[in-house]
């Protein structure tokens, strides 16, 4: 990736990493006095938040990222894990509304907060709008970061009504107004490797231009 | 990632205690770059210290007619302000030119300033680097070294750092508020608060440890047409390779600083003031003394046509 030091980053540091993080500490007897480096399986810390309007209590070593709290503890797997660094996107979900990167965030962080993942956009039955104009555009075609791009479109349409500027706009002080290259711009941390982008960025217009 | 100790702060002079108290402990805002460098080992802090209740989210006007902005008002906020898109607009470019807009969500205005250089050996725990392992070498000097620094640099590290909101802070004259654990405040102005690498590139602020920046204040507004041009090798979500703030009034004079070349922000007064005769004789002044390495000799020329282009741009939306 393009400015990213990924030529050199060994593959198999960064898989190491991300396993760690799922290490749930069962023995409490273990805990560290702060500020001491706590044993490799420290004593788990509570966490609640909700998910999807669901709450959720946890009890997870600290390392746990929302990620793989949701991935691998509440088992919801539809929000993917790409590069586990805030280069891909395929990770996004919405906090309080608003869409993060869920890799580079601790779950512990996330006490009291409402956090919103694909499975809680809509139904099979009853799909999100933006969800419904994916399937219609074919927004996709392998279909792994498909879940990040449709948090990730939920934010920008979002931001776009809550007058956030981005980099394409003419005017910084005026609202923004909806675009293709405005979408382009706003979706451009979510990376797709099968390319599908074309058709992802005429699924969000479809939604944009309904609500318009 | 190594294990460590967690705790949430509720009022700046305890966070501050907290990890002053405690070797290797450390403040975490957005994450976005800590985690980052955690999940590699590049960084190992025993205890985080977690700031997001501090209450330190509200940009408000100054007395002296500027603006304060709070240490963890996000990205995203500080660039949707309206007060800062009606004066400070090279800021709000500068930021929107950075990141993705999931990033800019999460990452805050203190931690935006600290976040660490992009050299790749930095981020190789197998490769020498003074700045991760002082002593341990510089590979970056004789290694890949497109995207670092062309001046300023030393024999012990070539990095730059990264942001493009400091480039903004720092033609804006910005000041960093901070405090301590002994609850002594603090008012660095942004032109000493990052450091050149000297034979220290592992310290690379004003900061002491423990020192908790609690805001960032602009001065009154100073007008003038604000542009912030970013050269990067894909059209968005990519660090620079070189990029350029720019603030320039209408009689041709103005404040200028170029982000990607440097350890820091690079600005100068007398290099500024070459302005109304054009960019090639700001370039000359502001990069003179440049020891760019092979790879990166070409920044040197992209520095000057960067900076006459958001010459051009003032000119033809003015
Ligand atoms: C894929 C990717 C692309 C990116 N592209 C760009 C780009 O193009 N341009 C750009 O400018 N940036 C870019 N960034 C970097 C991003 O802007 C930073 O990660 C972010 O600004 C860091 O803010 P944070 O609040 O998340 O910091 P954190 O990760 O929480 O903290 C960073 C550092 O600041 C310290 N800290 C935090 N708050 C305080 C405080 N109040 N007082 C004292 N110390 C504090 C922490 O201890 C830590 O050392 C990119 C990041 C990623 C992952
Ligand atoms: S340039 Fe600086 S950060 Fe990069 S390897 Fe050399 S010492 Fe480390
Ligand atoms: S997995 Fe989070 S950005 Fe790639
Ligand atoms: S659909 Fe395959 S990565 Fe986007």
């Amino acid at each position: 990736m393009p400015n990213m030091p990924e030529p050199v980053v060994s593959r198999r540091g960064v898989l190491a990493g991300g396993a760690a993080t799922a290490v749930v500490a069962a023995s409490p007897a273990n805990a560290a006095r702060v500020g001491e480096r706590p044993a490799a399986d420290p004593a788990p810390v509570k966490v609640s938040f909700k998910v999807n309007g669901e709450r959720r209590d946890l009890a997870l070593d600290a390392r746990t990222t929302l990620l793989d709290a949701l991935r691998e503890h509440l088992h919801l797997t539809g929000t993917k894990k790409g590069c586990d660094h805030g280069q891909c996107g395929a990770c996004t979900v919405l906090v309080d509304g608003v869409r993060i990167n869920s890799c580079l965030s601790l779950a512990v962080m996330h006490e009291g907060d409402d956090v919103t993942t694909v499975e809680g956009l809509g139904t099979p039955e009853k799909l999100h709008p933006l969800q419904a104009a994916f399937v219609k555009h074919d927004g996709y075609q392998c279909g792994y970061c498909t879940p990040g791009q449709i948090c990730s479109a939920v934010g920008v349409l979002d931001e776009i009504k809550r007058g956030v500027p981005s980099h394409v706009q003419g005017d910084i002080a005026a609202s923004p107004a909806f675009s293709n290259i405005e979408v382009r711009e706003r979706m451009s941390g979510n990376i797709c490797r099968c390319g599908a982008y074309s058709n992802i960025a005429e699924a969000i217009a479809d939604v944009a231009g309904g609500k318009a | 990632m190594k294990a460590f100790t967690y705790e949430r702060a509720h009022d700046p002079v305890a966070a501050a205690r907290a990890v002053a108290a405690r070797p290797g402990a450390r403040f975490i805002a957005g994450g976005t770059n800590l985690l980052d460098l955690m999940k590699i080992e590049v960084e190992t802090p025993v205890h985080l210290v977690d700031v997001q209740d501090l209450k330190l989210d509200r940009i408000e006007p100054t007395d002296a007619g500027g603006l304060r902005i709070g240490a963890l008002v996000t990205n995203t906020d500080l660039a949707a302000d309206a007060r800062v898109r009606r004066d400070y607009g090279v800021l709000t470019r500068a930021i929107v030119a950075g990141a993705s807009g999931q990033l800019r969500n999460k990452a805050t205005t203190a931690g935006n300033l600290l976040q660490r250089t992009r050299c790749a050996y930095f981020y190789d725990t197998n490769m020498p680097c003074n700045k991760r392992k002082p002593g341990s070498g510089c590979a970056a000097i004789g290694g890949v070294s497109r995207q670092l620094a062309v001046i300023g640099s030393s024999d012990k590290c070539i990095a730059t750092h990264p942001s493009d909101m400091a480039v903004a802070m720092r033609v804006l004259d910005a000041t960093v508020e901070t405090v301590n654990a002994a609850g002594e405040t603090r008012a660095i102005p942004i032109a000493d608060f990052h450091r050149l690498p000297g034979d220290t590139p592992h310290i690379e602020t004003a900061l002491a440890p423990g020192e908790l920046i609690t805001a960032v204040t602009l001065p009154k507004p100073i007008g003038g047409r604000h542009v912030y041009e970013k050269v990067r090798d894909r059209a968005s979500y990519a660090f620079a390779l070189v990029s350029v703030a720019a603030v320039i009034q209408p009689d041709g004079t103005g404040r200028v600083a170029l982000g990607g070349v440097a350890h820091k922000p690079w600005r100068d007064a007398a290099a500024e003031a070459e302005l109304p005769r054009g960019a090639r004789a700001v370039t000359a002044k502001l990069l003179a003394g440049a020891k760019p390495t092979h790879d990166n000799a070409f920044k040197l020329p992209l520095a000057e046509r960067t900076l006459a282009a958001a010459m051009a741009e003032v000119r033809t939306t003015a």
